[in-house]
C-alpha cells in the first residue's frame, strides 16, 4: 500500500498525544493534571468542549481515581485513555496492578518525570521504571512523532484479544512533552479504521453461559473477586501468558502501521542504529537516543564502529531481539535514566546483564546512570561514554561497572 | 419527585433475590440484610460496584459469586471513582445511541471503612462532578473485615481493636463523623439515613435515591454481631433501638431540605417516646466497659451528644 | 465443598467468577435451626425481609413461606423479629 498523504503539524509531544487520542475514537478519558503532562488533558478538554470529539472527559479529583474510572469504563466496554507522570503515576500504583489483573485495555501516556523527594518536575524514568512489574506493556518513544504513532498503535495492542493488557507510552518530560516538533499526522478516517471498534472477547460467567467480557445487565458478570491462595497464582499466570504473546503482536501492529504511515521504529520492540558491525554500543531508552544517534554518526564519520540500540518496548522485555542485535558488539554501555537504590546499577542494566548471562556473546557491559531529575545529557557526555567503551575495547578491561555521569561530586 | 411507589412484602417477595444465598457473611450480618432490602428497591437494569470490605469479600470468594447483577470491585478507597467510570461510559453510549437500555442504575456500595476515611476523597469528587449514581454506605461502624478496627464512623466510647477499652482510655475518644450531613453540604439532590429495622422506610428511600437524577447518598446503619458484640439474633432489634434512642435518627434531605422520617418524626412529636441512650448501649458488648463508675461519665457524654445532634436535626427539619 | 481445582488455562480471564454462590451450602454452619409454628404464623413476611441470607422466601405455588435450610445459618433474627413469635430456634 502506498503511504498516505499526511498533514504536518507543529506539535509538542503532549499535543501530539492528545491529537492521536482525538483521532482514535476514544470513549472515556478520565485524567488529572500533573506537570509535564498537563497539556495533554488541557488540549483534550478543548476538543471535548468544542465538540471535536464526543468522548466523555471526567475531570477526576486524583490520579488514583483517574485510572480507576478508566478501568471501570473499560470493563463496561469503553475505549479509555489517561495520562500522568511522576507522583501521579505513583499514586496510581495500586490501580496499575488492578487494571492489569482485570485485563482492562487502558492506554496511558506518561510524560516521564522524576519522583519526589525533593520534588522535581523534570525528566527521568524513575516513575515508569518502578512500575515495570505491574503487568502493563511499556513503550518508550524517542520523539513526538513516535509519541503520536505509538498512542495509536497502543489501542490496537492493548485491545488485542490475545493480549488484553493495559499499555503505557512514555515520552520524556519537557524534552519531548513541551518541545515543538514537526509531526506528520494521518487522516482521521485512516486512524479510525486502523484502531477499529473495540472487540470484546467472550468469557464464561457464573450463569454457565459464554458471554461478552463486560459489565452488562443482560449478561451479568462478577469482576474483581477475592482470590485465596488456591487461585491467585493461576490468575497471574494468565497475565504472564498474555505478556509472552505480546511481542509478536506488537511487531505486527507496528508493521501494519508502518505500511500505512511509512514510519517504522526498528521492528517495534527495538531500534538498532548502525549496530550491524558495531564494536562499541550503548543501549538507551527515550529521547537521549536521538542525541546518541547524532554522536554515533559523528563517531562513524571518524571511522569508529559505534552503534546504538534503542529499546522501544521495555515490557515485555525483548530479550532475543536484543541479543540478536548485539551480535557484533564487544563493549556495551547501558544508559539508565533511573536508579534502583541499593542495587548495582539501574533497571535496564539489570535486564541486559541478565539477558547476556546465558548468551553466547560476551560483551563487556557497564552501566551509566544519567539525566536524573532532568539533568541534561549533552553530546559531549555521550562521547565520553563511547570513549570509555573504546578504552574497554582496547584494554579488554572494565574500569568501573556502574558510573553516574553528569553529576557534580 | 417521582410517582410514589406502593409495595407490599409480597410484592417484594416476588422480585428476584439479586444477592443470592450461599454468601459467606456471618450469621446475623446487618449489612447482608441491608443489601437485600436495598436490592429489592431496584427497578431495572443495574450495574453495581463495591468497595473492599465485608460484603465485597463474602459475596465474591472466587470462584463463587452471589451477584445476580453485573458487579465489579477494584480497590478500597475508590468505589465512587468506579461508579464515575461506569456512569461516564453509560452516558457516552447513550449519547451515541449505543445503549440498549433506556436507563441503567449505577449503585456504589461501601462500608464505613471505604467511605468515611479512605474513600471520602473519591466520594467527594464524584458527587461534586454530579455523576448520576446512588452511593450506599452500609455502616457497621468499624473496619470490620480486617478485624474490628475503628473508623471515622465508630461512635464515641465504643470498643474496637484500635480504640480498645483500656484502663486509661475507655474506647474511642473521638465522635462519629457526620458523613450524611457532609453529603448534604455537597449540595447533592438526595441524602437519607436508614435502618434495616425500618425496611419500608429504607426501601422507599432507596427507590427515591435511584430515581433522582444526579448523585444520591444513602447512609444505612448496619449492625454487626461480631464487632458490636451481641447475639446474632438481635441485629434488627439493635437497628431499631438506634432509631428509638435517636442515636441514629432517620431523615432525608431533598435538595438540602431536611425532613424527619416517620420513625423519628413520631419521637419528635412525642418526646416521651425517646428512649435513653443507655438502653442502646447496654445491649452491645462494645459499650460494656462504660458501665462502671469510673467511665459512667462517657455514657453521659454520649447522651449529651445524641441530644445535641437531635436538637440540631429538629431545627434543620423545622421542628424545633 | 471444595470444587475440583482448575488450572490457569481452564479458568476465565481476569478473575471472572464462574460459579453462583447458590452452589455453596452454608446451612451446615448453624447450631440452631428456625422451626415455624404454622398455627401462629400469619405469613406477614417480616422474617423474609430481615433474613441476611435470603433463606426465607415466599413460594407463590404453595402460597406459603419456605425456609431454605440449605443456606440458613441459624442466626435467629427471624425468631427474634416475628411479631407472632411463631418461630422457635431449636438445637440442631
Amino acid at each position: 500500500m502506498a503511504t498516505l498523504k499526511q498533514k504536518t503539524l507543529a506539535l509538542n509531544g503532549n499535543e501530539a498525544v492528545a491529537y492521536a487520542v482525538k483521532q482514535s475514537n476514544v470513549d472515556v478519558v478520565a485524567a488529572y493534571p500533573i506537570t509535564p503532562q498537563t497539556i495533554i488533558v488541557e488540549r483534550f478538554s478543548e476538543y471535548v468542549h468544542n465538540g471535536e470529539v464526543d468522548a466523555e472527559f471526567v475531570c477526576v479529583e486524583s490520579e488514583h481515581s483517574a485510572l480507576t474510572a478508566c478501568l471501570t469504563a473499560a470493563t463496561v466496554g469503553a475505549r479509555t485513555f489517561t495520562a500522568s507522570a511522576s507522583a501521579g503515576l505513583a499514586l496510581m500504583h495500586e490501580i496499575l496492578y488492578v487494571t492489569s489483573g482485570c485485563r482492562a485495555p487502558v492506554v496511558m501516556a506518561i510524560a516521564s518525570r522524576a519522583l519526589s523527594a525533593p520534588i522535581c518536575i523534570h525528566c527521568d524514568h524513575s516513575d515508569s521504571m518502578v512500575e515495570r512489574d505491574a503487568g502493563w506493556i511499556q513503550i518508550y518513544v524517542e520523539n513526538s512523532q513516535e509519541a503520536y504513532d505509538s498512542i495509536i498503535q497502543a489501542f490496537r495492542i492493548a485491545e488485542h484479544p490475545d493480549i488484553l493488557l493495559p499499555t503505557m507510552v512514555m515520552l520524556d518530560g519537557f524534552f519531548l512533552s513541551h518541545t515543538l516538533e514537526s509531526v506528520n499526522v494521518l487522516p482521521e478516517e485512516t486512524v479510525r479504521q486502523f484502531v477499529g471498534t473495540r472487540q470484546i472477547p467472550l468469557v464464561r460467567g457464573h450463569e454457565a453461559k459464554v458471554v461478552p467480557f463486560k459489565l452488562d445487565p443482560e449478561n451479568p458478570l462478577t469482576m474483581g473477586p477475592l482470590d485465596l491462595y488456591d487461585y491467585y497464582f493461576e490468575h497471574k499466570m494468565q497475565q504472564d501468558a498474555a505478556m509472552q504473546t505480546a511481542p509478536q503482536i506488537i511487531k505486527r501492529v507496528h508493521e501494519e502501521y508502518g505500511e500505512i504511515s511509512g514510519r517504522r521504529y526498528g521492528n517495534g520492540l527495538i531500534e538498532p542504529y548502525r549496530l550491524e558491525d558495531a564494536e562499541i554500543a550503548t543501549i538507551c531508552v527515550g529521547s537521549t537516543a536521538g542525541t546518541t544517534k547524532t554522536v554515533v554518526d559523528q563517531l562513524r564519520d571518524k571511522g569508529i564502529k559505534a552503534g546504538l540500540l534503542r529499546i522501544r518496548t521495555f515490557r515485555p522485555f525483548p530479550t532475543q531481539d536484543i541479543l540478536n542485535a548485539l551480535e557484533a558488539v564487544k563493549a556495551l554501555a547501558v544508559m539508565d535514566r533511573s536508579h534502583s537504590f541499593g542495587a548495582q546499577g539501574g533497571p535496564i542494566f539489570h535486564e541486559i546483564r541478565h539477558s547476556l548471562y546465558d548468551a553466547s556473546i560476551r560483551p563487556h557491559t557497564v552501566n551509566y546512570i544519567y539525566g536524573l531529575g532532568g539533568r541534561d545529557m549533552p553530546q559531549d557526555l555521550i562521547h565520553q561514554i563511547y570513549k570509555d567503551l573504546q578504552r574497554t575495547l582496547e584494554t579488554k578491561r572494565v574500569e568501573r561497572l556502574v558510573q553516574f555521569i553528569g553529576v557534580r561530586e | 419527585m417521582a410517582v410514589e411507589w406502593k409495595f407490599t412484602l409480597k410484592d417484594l417477595a416476588e422480585k428476584p433475590e439479586l444477592l443470592m444465598p450461599g454468601h459467606r457473611a456471618c450469621a446475623g450480618c446487618g449489612p447482608a440484610t441491608t443489601y437485600r432490602q436495598i436490592l429489592k428497591a431496584t427497578r431495572g437494569p443495574i450495574i453495581a460496584t463495591n468497595a473492599t470490605g465485608c460484603i465485597e469479600v463474602v459475596t465474591t470468594i472466587y470462584p463463587y459469586t452471589s451477584w445476580r447483577i453485573p458487579w465489579i470491585h477494584t480497590a478500597f478507597e475508590n468505589v465512587a471513582a468506579n461508579a464515575a467510570g461506569i456512569e461516564a461510559t453509560l452516558k457516552v453510549m447513550k449519547k451515541r445511541g449505543q445503549l440498549k437500555y433506556d436507563h441503567v442504575d449505577v449503585i456504589a456500595f461501601a462500608g464505613d471503612g471505604g467511605t468515611y476515611d479512605i474513600g471520602i476523597q473519591a466520594l467527594s469528587g464524584a458527587v461534586e462532578r454530579g455523576h448520576d449514581f446512588l452511593y450506599v454506605l452500609y455502616d457497621n461502624e468499624a473496619y470490620m473485615n480486617t478485624g474490628i478496627q475503628r473508623s471515622g464512623g465508630t461512635p464515641h466510647g465504643a470498643w474496637t481493636t484500635t480504640s480498645p477499652a483500656g484502663r486509661v482510655i475507655p474506647g474511642k475518644p473521638e465522635y462519629k463523623k457526620p458523613i450524611a450531613d457532609i453529603m448534604v453540604a455537597h449540595g447533592i439532590p438526595y441524602v437519607a439515613t436508614a435502618s434495616p429495622a425500618y425496611w419500608r422506610d429504607l426501601i422507599t428511600k432507596t427507590r427515591k435515591a435511584l430515581e433522582v437524577a444526579g448523585p444520591a447518598f444513602l447512609h444505612a446503619l448496619a449492625p454487626c454481631p461480631r464487632g458490636w458484640r451481641y447475639d446474632t439474633s438481635k441485629t434488627i432489634e439493635i437497628a431499631r433501638l438506634a432509631v428509638e434512642t435517636c442515636f441514629f435518627p432517620l431523615w432525608e434531605a431533598v435538595d438540602g431540605e431536611y425532613s424527619l422520617s416517620a420513625p423519628s418524626k413520631v419521637i419528635a412529636l412525642k418526646p416521651e417516646l425517646k428512649k435513653p441512650v443507655r438502653e442502646y448501649l447496654k445491649v452491645q458488648g462494645r459499650f460494656q466497659h462504660l458501665f462502671v463508675p469510673e467511665f459512667e461519665h462517657v455514657i453521659d457524654e454520649i447522651q449529651r451528644n445524641v441530644d445535641k445532634s437531635w436538637r440540631r436535626l429538629l431545627k434543620k427539619c423545622g421542628m424545633a | 465443598m471444595r470444587t475440583e481445582q482448575k488450572g490457569w488455562k481452564e479458568i476465565p480471564i481476569a478473575g471472572v467468577c464462574w460459579l453462583p454462590s447458590t452452589e455453596y451450602i452454608t446451612g451446615d454452619w448453624r447450631t440452631f435451626r428456625p422451626v415455624r409454628d404454622l398455627e401462629k404464623c400469619n405469613k406477614c413476611l417480616i422474617c423474609f425481609i430481615q433474613c441476611p441470607d435470603g433463606a426465607i422466601q415466599w413460594k407463590s405455588e404453595i402460597e406459603d413461606i419456605e425456609f431454605s435450610y440449605q443456606y440458613c445459618k441459624g442466626c435467629g433474627i427471624c425468631a427474634n423479629e416475628c411479631p407472632k413469635k411463631a418461630i422457635e430456634m431449636v438445637l440442631e
